[in-house]
């Protein structure tokens, strides 16, 4: 084993106890909060992997899609929603928590040995390496074109959902002048509508 | 294309002819361009918190330091001593860990960043295949750490600065990433050093600058931003929420924030150079006036002083455009958050949309010019 083979396995070992030890902290952590920093980290610790398999670029669009952008939305969502409270003890919460924990030993086992039932053909083709996006772009466009139009719809949907959420309809002009004012945000009361019928005035 | 100097082989090929075997010399020469970058960026914070003193001295003036070594030049020296020397404190009720890892998240990306620049044919630490999207992809990781910091301090100003500062570089990485998209599709290629080689045949008159005018303003605008400078510095807008996420920051975790933006600043500057302005390239190709000159590129002393002459060039557009950015800061103001995110979602985001589009076609239309 030379020098360069030793510090990829051991990258690999390192990264796959940081990996597993934040994937575990996301789930058993109570605090909110620090399960999602430490699903940054798992995307981090993955992105590192997929550089170990010479594939840079997926571990930087890894990086930029998962952690500059899904895991700073959760942040995002967690932080404008957190009430630091303290939850009542549910009764029999074991029972929960034991099934929960049988129902994802039983995955396990059924991935495992489906992992390991499976005759993997290893491909013994060279790795594309810098020519991976070129490769990766030709087949956005001929094989695989139909699965990436319809992400690229799908998040179009995702689009047009959130700016209908997020429109606030104003006001028109006519204040009540006599009535106290009262520092909210202008809204017209949501009337329980479909949003999709005949177009609004503004 | 002259291959340029090459200071990796003949490093290598000098432990080799004394006996060392390759291995080991490829692995005594790796750190040693990493430690240097890391000096030279460490560095560049002294010369823009220098310059960022005198300029807007000057602006407003004022004389500046001028008692703390030649000129005032060792004033962030002194600076940063100071903030090493001060008690590190943590606010009551923050939460500790958070409060630490959040400076240190927002400053390594940074560092990291200095991978793929490029201050010479060799002259760069790796020629990454995917360079400049490393770049984009690693800024996006500093807001974790601004929401880290804004919500671990026990302040809602911090607070309200960190979910600021993670709006705003949220919204401006888009027209960035199109901006930078534009130059790839002009260049074939992601690779830094690819980028500045593509600007390279007719010196000053094939920059990248003609060819994407939109493009160059686009950037800069989006670059600003990122780096929180002023007109953008509104997650840490005095006036507002005190300073946001850096309000309960003290000592050498808010000189971690501070080495952070400065070293940003630079780092985006240097990035403008090798997108927009040929990189380490002189306004007139040198391999014109080596060839009028009569002699040859492979000469060793004429191979040094070309090195040194991309590292000049690089350093003299990077701080060119550090001194744009302070004059900016000195002479503009501050914008509000709704006009912030109007910029960014209504103006820049169509504009950048439609200066990639017209790139595309142009680059159909006239593939000589727009690199076919």
């Amino acid at each position: 084993m030379n020098l360069a083979e030793g510090v990829q396995l051991v990258s690999t070992g390192i990264l796959g106890v940081f990996m597993l030890a934040a994937a575990l902290g996301v789930v058993l952590l109570s605090n909110i909060v620090y399960s999602a920093f430490l699903l940054g980290m798992v995307f981090i610790s993955i992105s590192g992997l997929y550089i170990l398999l010479n594939a840079g670029f997926v571990a930087a669009a890894q990086v930029l899609v998962y952690v500059g952008a899904v895991n700073i939305l959760i942040l995002f969502g967690i932080m404008l929603v957190n009430k630091r409270e303290d939850f009542k003890p549910v009764a029999n919460a074991w029972i929960g928590k034991a099934a929960t924990g049988a129902v994802c030993l039983g995955l396990f086992s059924l991935l495992s040995s489906m992992v390991l039932a499976t005759p993997w053909q290893l491909s013994t083709a060279e790795p594309a390496g810098e020519a991976a996006v070129e490769i990766i772009g030709m087949h956005f466009f001929s094989d695989f074109l139909l699965p990436f139009e319809l992400a690229s719809v799908l998040l179009l949907m995702a689009l047009v959902g959130a700016i209908i959420l997020a429109r606030r309809e104003y006001v028109p002009d006519d204040e009540p002048e006599n009535e106290q004012k009262v520092l909210t945000l202008r809204e017209r009361p949501r009337e329980l509508v479909p949003t999709g019928g005949e177009p609004s005035e503004n | 294309m002259s291959s340029g100097i090459d200071l990796q082989r003949s490093f290598i090929e000098i432990l080799v002819s004394l006996g060392v075997p390759p291995g080991v010399a490829k692995v005594v020469w790796m750190p040693l361009p990493m430690a240097l970058i890391l000096i030279a960026a460490t560095v560049s914070i002294f010369i823009a918190v220098w310059l960022e003193r005198k300029i807007s001295a000057a602006a407003q003036q004022r004389i500046g330091p001028e008692y703390v070594g030649p000129l005032g030049a060792l004033q962030a020296t002194a600076d940063g001593v100071k903030l090493i020397f001060k008690e590190d404190i943590n606010p009551a009720q923050a939460d500790p860990i958070l409060f630490t890892l959040g400076p240190a998240i927002v400053v390594i990306p940074v560092f990291v960043s200095y991978l793929v620049v490029p201050f010479g044919q060799n002259m760069v630490i790796t020629d990454l295949g995917v360079g400049i999207f490393l770049w984009i992809a690693l800024s996006s990781v500093t807001p974790i750490g601004l929401l880290m910091s804004g919500y671990s301090s026990n302040n809602k100003y911090s607070l309200l600065g960190g979910l600021r500062a993670t709006a705003q570089s949220i919204s401006y990485e888009i027209p960035l990433a199109l901006a930078v998209l534009a130059i790839v599709m002009m260049s074939n290629s992601l690779s830094t050093v690819e980028i500045v080689n593509k600007q390279a045949e007719y010196g000053i008159l094939s920059w990248n600058i003609w060819r994407q005018p939109v493009g160059f303003l686009l950037f800069w605008i989006a670059a600003l931003a990122e780096c929180e400078r002023l007109p953008f510095d509104l997650p840490e807008a005095e006036e507002e929420i005190v300073a946001g996420y850096q309000t309960e920051y003290g000592g050498m975790k808010f000189g971690l924030f501070y080495v952070g933006s400065y070293v940003n600043l630079v780092l985006s500057a240097m990035l403008v150079s090798v997108l927009y302005l040929g990189g380490w390239s002189f306004p007139i190709p040198v391999e014109t006036i080596v060839g009028g000159l009569g002699l040859s590129e492979t000469t060793p002393w004429l191979q040094v002083i070309l090195a040194a002459l991309g590292i000049m060039m690089t350093l003299l557009k990077a701080y060119l455009l550090v001194f744009i950015a302070v004059l900016l800061r000195w002479t503009v103001p501050r914008v509000r958050i709704d006009q912030l995110l109007d910029l960014g979602w209504k103006f820049l985001l169509p504009v950048a949309l439609v200066n990639l589009l017209l790139t595309a076609a142009l680059k159909l239309a006239f593939p000589i010019a727009f690199g076919g």
